[in-house]
């Protein structure tokens, strides 16, 4: 039995809430920023650059990034175990596409501190 | 240990049910949306820093690239928060019957084939 999920001393049912409590944060960006482009009729500089200047929504988009990295390195570890055999290419392969999930989360961390 | 499994490799006869096609979607649209986040992200990092950046990735958005990853990102995440709600009604006890999840299933792609149309007649 495989004991050790997506990280060192994580179980199932962390794994299971971790997956649930991010996609309600994800679906919620999502739906608010669909709702943004439907109800914006001239999207310019301005507006774009103002949606993301106030401290609420950078608060709200940096939740939505770190949601985005737990969520991918539980799926992707998922994704990994049933398809990836070989256990060295997949540890290879796991490090590097989570580093990549961590590098969205430091370039949307420096991308709102300069907004 | 002998299997005396019969063992069907006619793959033609084959057909996956309803929920076993919004399974493998899920996991499909879940990797293509780690993709297509690399270029989310790039594009929201350049257009919100700076005018010409926001230029830069107006331009790219009217090509057809720009265009076909925009409608295909909107696709793959429109079914995964679809899939997902799916999957939040299934832990409460609801469309665990092979009836209701075979319909529920179907019902998500519907929707789903619905709005990727929609999205992509409108962005097109």
């Amino acid at each position: 039995m495989v004991t050790s999920q997506a990280s060192l001393k994580r179980d199932g049912v962390q794994d299971y809430v971790t997956i649930r409590a991010t996609a309600i944060i994800m679906t919620a960006f999502s739906l608010y920023m669909a709702w943004f482009f439907l109800a914006t009729p001239q999207i310019t500089y301005e507006v774009w650059h103002g949606l993301f200047a106030s401290l609420a929504m950078k608060v709200f988009t940096l939740a939505t990034l770190l949601s985005i990295m737990l969520h991918i390195r539980i799926g992707l570890w998922q994704v990994l175990t049933d398809y990836v055999k070989a256990p060295g290419l997949r540890a290879a392969l796991q490090f590097i596409l989570n580093l990549i999930a961590f590098v969205y989360v430091a370039v949307g961390l420096f991308v709102l501190w300069g907004v | 240990m002998k299997k005396q499994r019969p063992v069907n490799l006619q793959l033609n006869t084959i057909s996956f049910p309803p929920a076993a096609i919004t399974s493998i979607l899920h996991r499909i649209t879940g990797v293509a949306l780690f993709v297509a986040l690399l270029f989310v992200i790039w594009a929201w990092a350049v257009s919100v820093s700076s005018p010409d950046g926001f230029a830069l990735v107006s331009e790219q958005l009217n090509g057809w690239l720009g265009k076909f990853i925009a409608i295909g990102t909107i696709s793959a995440l429109s079914y995964h928060i679809l899939g997902g709600v799916r999957h939040l009604i299934m832990d409460t006890g609801r469309w665990e019957e092979l009836e209701s999840g075979n319909a529920s299933a179907k019902a998500i792609i519907g929707i789903w084939i619905i709005l990727t149309i929609v999205v992509g007649v409108v962005l097109w």
